[in-house]
C-alpha cells in the first residue's frame, strides 16, 4: 500500500498549498479581474475597453455556475474511473474462472 | 522513509520557506485577459494565431477517435479534468487568487493538439456564462491556455522521460509547466499590447508577470500533484488504454 500513502501525502501537500497562503499572507484574495485592469490603466491611462462582456451575472449566480462547472467535470472523472475499475474487476473475475 | 527521500523532503521544505518569505502580499490577481482589454489589432492577431491549431486539433481528434474509439474515454477524462481545475480559484502567496488549467494531463495522454480543442471549449464556457475572459480576447486566452500550455507541457514530459525515464516526475513536470507557461504567455500578450512608457515591453512584462506568473507558481505545483494523483489511479485501473498510447498507436501520443 505504498502508493496509497504517496497519494495521501500528495493530497495533503495540495491542501497545504491552499491553506498556507490564507494563514500567512495578508491579502484580499479577490477573484475579480481588477488587478490586471489596474495595471493596464496605470501603463496606458487613455485605454478604454472597446467591448463589454455580453452578460454581467450577479455574484451568487456566478458562484453557482462555477460550482456547476466543477461538478460536471468531477462527475465525468468519477464516471470514467468507475467504469475503468469495473471493467478491470470483471476482467480479473474472468481470469480467475478460466 | 529512507535517507534519500528525507533529504529531498528537507530540500522542498527549505525552498518553500524561502519562497513564502520572499513573496510580499500584493493585491494583484486575474485569470485570463478580460473582455475588451486587448486592442482590436492584437485581439485579431491572437485569434489568427490560435485558429490553425484549433483546426489541426479538430482533425487530429476525428482521426484519433475513428482509429481508436476506446480513446474517447481518456479524451472525456482529460476534458473533464480541465473543466474542474479551471473552476477552482485557489488562493496564492501573492495574496490573490487564480486557477490552474489542467491541460498538462491531456497533453501527455493524447498529445498537445487535441487540447487546443478541449481547452478552448472550456474557455468559451467561461467567457459566455461567467463573463470570465471574453469573446474578443478568446483567441489570446485560447492561445495561452489551449496551445502554448499543452505544447510546453508535452515538451517537458518528453524531456524528462528522455533524461531519466521517470514517468511520474515527467507527468508532474508536464502539468506544472503547462500551467505556468499559460500565465507566462498571458503576461507576454499583455506586455506587447501595453508596453510601458519607460522601459517598454520588458518593463510591462515584469509587471504583468508579477501579476500572473508569480501567483501561479504554487498553483502549478498543486496542479502537478493533482495530475500525478489522477495518473496513479489511471495506471491502476486502465493500463490497457495507457499502454495503447505508449506504443504510439495510430493517432495516439504523437503530434
Amino acid at each position: 500500500m505504498k502508493n496509497k500513502w504517496k497519494n495521501l501525502l500528495m493530497l495533503l501537500a495540495v491542501i497545504l498549498l491552499v491553506v498556507l497562503p490564507l494563514l500567512f499572507v495578508n491579502g484580499e484574495f479577490g477573484g475579480a479581474d481588477d488587478a490586471a485592469e489596474g495595471a493596464i490603466t496605470e501603463i496606458d491611462p487613455a485605454y478604454k475597453p472597446w467591448f463589454k462582456p455580453l452578460a454581467e451575472l450577479p455574484g451568487e449566480t456566478e458562484s453557482m455556475l462555477f460550482a456547476l462547472q466543477a461538478a460536471i467535470g468531477a462527475g465525468v472523472i468519477g464516471y470514467t474511473l468507475g467504469l475503468l475499475k469495473g471493467r478491470q474487476d470483471r476482467q480479473k473475475l474472468n481470469d480467475q474462472k478460466n | 522513509m529512507n535517507k534519500r527521500s528525507c533529504w529531498r523532503f528537507a530540500w522542498l521544505v527549505g525552498i518553500f520557506a524561502v519562497y513564502f518569505l520572499l513573496n510580499e502580499p500584493g493585491t494583484a490577481e486575474a485569470m485570463h485577459i478580460m473582455e475588451g482589454f486587448l486592442p482590436v489589432g492584437w485581439a485579431v492577431f491572437w485569434w489568427l494565431a490560435f485558429l490553425p491549431f484549433f483546426f489541426l486539433g479538430v482533425r487530429k481528434l476525428t482521426r484519433m477517435t475513428r482509429d481508436n474509439p476506446e480513446l474517447k474515454l481518456l479524451l472525456g477524462l482529460s476534458g473533464a479534468f480541465t473543466f474542474v481545475l479551471s473552476a477552482l480559484k485557489m488562493p496564492s502567496v501573492t495574496g490573490s487568487s487564480s486557477h490552474p488549467t489542467g491541460t498538462g494531463l491531456g497533453a501527455v495522454m493524447l498529445g498537445p493538439l487535441p487540447m487546443s480543442v478541449t481547452g478552448s471549449i472550456v474557455l468559451l464556457f467561461q467567457a459566455l456564462l461567467l463573463a470570465h475572459g471574453g469573446i474578443t480576447t478568446l483567441g489570446a486566452n485560447a492561445f495561452s491556455m489551449a496551445v502554448a500550455g499543452p505544447f510546453a507541457g508535452y515538451a517537458a514530459y518528453k524531456l524528462v522521460m528522455k533524461l531519466g525515464n521517470r514517468e511520474k516526475l515527467a507527468v508532474f513536470c508536464a502539468a506544472a509547466v503547462a500551467d505556468l507557461m499559460t500565465y507566462v504567455v498571458t503576461s507576454i500578450q499583455l506586455a506587447v499590447a501595453f508596453p510601458s512608457a519607460d522601459g517598454g515591453v520588458l518593463a510591462s512584462m515584469v509587471k504583468f508577470g508579477g501579476i500572473f506568473a508569480v501567483t501561479q507558481i504554487p498553483l502549478a505545483v498543486s496542479e502537478g500533484l493533482l495530475t500525478v494523483l489522477l495518473w496513479n489511479w489511471l495506471k491502476a485501473y486502465s493500463s490497457q488504454e495507457l499502454s495503447l498510447l505508449k506504443r504510439g498507436a495510430r493517432g495516439g501520443n504523437t503530434l
